[in-house]
């Protein structure tokens, strides 16, 4: 079997390991649902993921173990990932084939030529681990000059983004399918989810996925060459490989068929760029005169190691890296929106590992987590926020997936007792996510004198976080003048329009001295009222008195001390556009300058 | 001497002609013909789903009450006093539990239907000869988590049941003939596939807005949509529920009871242990003696009177002559 059937067969064995792995991340019972299989493997694989977290945080999260094994892989085999693993180089390749696989050799040959612009990817990847690196900058400093208060602001300041997610493949792909391929693939089906599944900015994922995918019908593996940090980073990982591709002999009869197969775009015929060359193996058959191979020698026609970059490229990408995290900071201030999900760090920590890929929102049983949009910057981009408007019942008490699931640590893991405030965590009480304020101005109850308080119902918190206050409300134009009356029963004059839509908190009230108790109406009819026989008047009502119409209300009032932020409460709400009750970021535990309760 | 061919530039201007006359053709034809569908009224028929009447023609004993700390023994004897499963379930039928899962709450804090009750109920229905035997609700958290934290998911399976967990085109629009509220609403249809008898399973448990969530209430977890609307007139869509909604059978698990923080409780000090069960054929009558569990009244609730009125059955249970009995410890 030639080696490239041996890849190919790899290849597509990671990306249906991969698409497997996104389709049981959901929770359930069933043997194809999250039952211990290893969903984060491709993300822990990922030694950029590794490389951005370390800089940012100085620890290694657990799992990531696995990328020093393909860090260890690629520094003897060289860019084996990009050729043989990534799910997202294996579509790339897929479609660059379907582009050019009726071209004629000199337009493959074209299309594939070797651009200087390959050389972006890695200032990408400068400019990405410069971001990430900006909180080890600070101690260091610090260490020299003496630990400092003011050195705490300038942590603070200048504290790492993990920017890398954005452009890293597994992420990429991760958040595509996550959040757009399996919610649209499972909308007629429904085996994924009961209902449709929701997610803000799916567009705009989707989108760039789509366009990613579809500009390799011009360049093939397009976003490889020219945009991969990942690749970038084996590139600089694979210089001294052992193994290299490479020809045997100096000469050759230039039919340049090596370079029209190439997938990395390394010029296998002449002086070969192995930073760029994905190990596709391809030009090992193109050669009519078999003088290329994977072999321990260099190339006989001579290598470039180094991607060419200049050194003042290299320096502007690492200080406008540098510059991101305080400049993006600059602009300070607390949307309310930024509600993070349960377990997740201090915003600067977590902004030091949140990869955006997408797994917490996958996870989600209620379909709450979406990617920020505005909610959390420009910095916090695509990060997870709790929108519980969106969502399917808020955040679930009884829940804490997402924050097993992270792979970075960025939402750390909860265990239940921990979330609710029980056992051991009794003392430091719940996880709050932010605070839910009733709207008076929109609050049915409160605004239109129409009973509701779903809120209340659905509250998880025991005892209730809303708790509810009582009161009449005289109906405007409800005041009647008694015609005649007995202990039980009203009569009235001529009609008005038949009692109010809502019967059954309707109450009466006799204006004056005689009984200011208001009854309960069992009949609310146009031209009499009768009362609760439980409760009766202690003699018939004076004739020509004047009875009041009224209406018992039940108005929900958070109380901030129990309230966990959940957004049960917003996701039931019955005003499906703005919502009566919401959950803002206020009291929020993982930051303590959110509190504002004395 | 032949003729000269003709022009290629005249026979060039023919066929364009030609296609631009097709061309003009075409879009004339479309335009007619959407403009005539639009042009006709573009209302569709609202077929709504008819539910099935599942009550059984009234007959002695109707209604019994047993006290015991045990729940699956108490069903056994209440089931025993109504004369026995036979009488409700006959061999091939095809049983729905309509079971309350609403939250995803263990079973220790009775926010849920008792798995133990839920295994009893099926098992007693196969028993009977009933072919299938299908649970379901539609919950409000999500609904897998709803199923597997009340523990009536695994209970189900285990007992033999199907555990119907609802997609979104399980549901159908339903209209109470007569009712105000209850008109073109999404309603849970799905599981009654096949179905010939309908029994409603749930605990009782303190709700403020309604004053008691029983048997009744229970029915608001067939309804779909944005079914929060209806708190703004709750007794109204109970007391329609009702109507729509006719049970062969409901049992009403009292042997703790949520005498507070209802319906979602959440801790054991808002549950109190009443070791009561009702079971009957009037879910007006289970429930107008399970609010008494809360130390409540029939009057408390208007849905019950309301009911009762639009005959879906008797707030008066005592007139129902109910067999009571005292189970002990199992």
């Amino acid at each position: 079997m030639k080696i490239t059937w041996v890849r190919r067969i790899s290849q597509v064995f990671f990306l249906l390991l991969f698409l497997w792995f996104c389709l049981v991340t959901t929770v359930g019972e069933e043997w194809w649902r999250l039952r211990g299989w290893p969903v984060n493997w491709f993300l822990q694989l990922n030694p950029l993921t590794a490389l951005g977290v370390v800089l940012g945080t100085g620890s290694l999260p657990a799992g990531l173990e696995w990328s020093l094994l393909v860090i260890a892989l690629t520094v003897i085999l060289g860019r084996f990932f990009c050729g043989w693993v990534c799910p997202f180089g294996t579509l790339h390749q897929a479609i660059g084939w379907l582009g050019l696989r009726r071209a004629a050799p000199a337009e493959q040959c074209l299309r594939r030529a070797f651009r200087p612009a390959q050389r972006i990817k890695y200032y990408l990847l400068a400019f990405l681990l410069a971001a990430a690196a900006g909180g080890l900058l600070a101690p260091a400093v610090g260490r020299l000059a003496g630990q400092s208060a003011r050195l705490e602001s300038i942590r603070e300041f200048a504290a790492g983004s993990l920017q890398t997610g954005w452009l890293d493949p597994i992420s990429f792909m991760h958040r595509a399918v996550n959040l757009v391929i399996l919610p649209l693939a499972d909308r007629g089906i429904h085996v994924l989810w009961t209902g449709a599944r929701l997610a803000q900015g799916a567009a705009l994922i989707g989108g760039l996925f789509l366009a990613a995918l579809l500009v390799n019908l011009w360049i093939p593996r397009f976003y490889c060459r020219y945009v991969c940090p990942l690749g970038a980073l084996y590139g600089v990982l694979g210089r001294f490989a052992l193994w290299r591709v490479g020809k045997r002999q100096r000469d050759c009869s230039n039919c340049l068929k090596c370079e029209a197969a190439c997938e990395g775009a390394c010029q296998p015929a002449g002086r070969i760029r192995t930073h760029e060359c994905v190990l596709c193996m391809n030009c090992l058959h193109a050669c009519p005169d078999d003088l290329v191979g994977y072999r321990l020698a260099r190339s006989a026609s001579g290598e470039r190691a180094a991607p060419d970059l200049t050194r003042r490229g290299v320096i502007a990408s690492l200080l406008a890296g540098f510059a991101v995290a305080p400049l993006g900071r600059l602009a300070g201030g607390r949307d309310p929106r930024r509600i993070r999900p349960p377990g997740a760090g201090p915003e600067r920590e977590f902004l030091t590992r949140c990869l955006r890929c997408g797994q917490c929102m996958r996870i989600c049983p209620t379909n709450i987590l979406h990617p920020a949009l505005t909610e959390a910057g420009l910095e916090g981009f695509g990060t997870p926020v709790a929108k519980f408007s969106l969502g399917i019942g808020g955040c679930q008490l009884r829940c804490a997936a997402c924050s097993q699931i992270c792979p970075t640590g960025a939402i750390r893991p909860l265990t239940l007792n921990e979330k609710i405030g029980r056992g051991a965590f009794r003392e430091r009480g719940p996880v709050r996510m932010g605070t839910a304020f009733v709207d008076r101005g929109r609050c049915l109850p409160w605004a239109m004198n129409r009973p509701c308080i779903v809120c209340e119902e659905n509250c998880p918190v025991s005892p209730k976080a809303i708790s509810i206050q009582e009161i009449f409300e005289p109906l405007p134009g409800r005041r009647r003048e008694i015609a005649r009356g007995d202990e039980l029963t009203l009569f009235f004059e001529g009609e008005t329009d038949a009692a109010a839509r809502v019967s059954d908190d309707l109450y009466c009230r006799i204006a004056g001295d005689f009984d200011a108790e208001p009854r309960r109406i069992i009949e609310c009819g146009p031209a009499q009222w009768s009362i609760d026989p439980n409760h009766p008047w202690e003699s018939p009502p004076p004739k020509g008195s004047v009875a009041e119409l009224l209406v018992l209300l039940q108005r929900p009032v958070v109380d901030p001390e129990r309230c966990i932020g959940c957004g049960v409460c917003e996701s039931v709400c019955p005003l499906a556009t703005v919502r009566a009750i919401r959950v803002t970021a206020d009291g929020e535990s993982r930051e303590a300058r959110s509190g504002f309760l004395l | 001497m032949s003729r000269p061919p003709l022009d290629p530039e005249r026979r060039e201007f023919l066929a364009r002609g030609l296609k631009a006359a097709a061309a003009l053709a075409a879009t004339g034809l479309a335009g007619h013909a959407l403009g005539w569908r639009t042009g006709r009224a573009d209302r569709e028929e609202v077929h709504d789903w008819p539910v099935p009447d599942f009550s059984q023609p009234a007959a002695d004993p109707r209604l019994a009450i047993v006290t015991g700390p045990d729940r699956t023994t108490n069903l056994r004897k209440a089931m025993e006093a109504l004369g026995g499963w036979a009488r409700f379930v006959k061999p091939g039928d095809g049983v729905l539990l309509k079971v309350n899962a609403a939250f995803a709450s263990p079973a220790t804090l009775g926010a849920t239907t008792h798995p133990d009750l839920v295994a009893e109920a099926v098992a007693q229905c196969l028993r009977a000869g009933a072919s299938r035997v299908v649970v379901t609700d539609h919950p409000i958290h999500d609904q897998a988590s709803c199923f597997e934290w009340s523990g009536i998911g695994a209970a189900a399976r285990r007992a033999g049941a199907e555990l119907w967990v609802p997609r979104e085109d399980d549901f159908a629009p339903v209209t109470l003939p007569g009712g105000r509220l209850l008109r073109h609403w999404p309603f849970l249809k799905g599981p009654f596939k096949g179905i010939r008898r309908l029994i409603g399973l749930t605990p009782v448990k303190d709700h403020y807005r309604s004053g008691a969530s029983l048997t009744l209430k229970n029915w608001y977890g067939l309804l779909g949509g944005r079914r929060s609307v209806f708190h703004q007139d709750i007794h109204t869509l109970i007391a329609e529920l009702a109507q729509l909604v006719r049970p062969t059978l409901v049992i009403l698990d009292g042997t703790t009871t949520m005498i507070r923080n209802g319906p979602t409780g959440g801790s054991l000090a808002d549950l109190k242990a009443t070791d009561t069960l009702v079971v009957g054929t009037d879910p007006v009558a289970v429930d107008a003696f399970g609010v008494t569990l809360l130390g409540r009244e029939a009057s408390d609730l208007p849905h019950l009177a309301r009911a009762a009125a639009a005959g879906a059955g008797t707030a008066s249970y005592e007139l129902l002559n109910p067999v009571r009995i005292q189970a002990g410890a199992s």
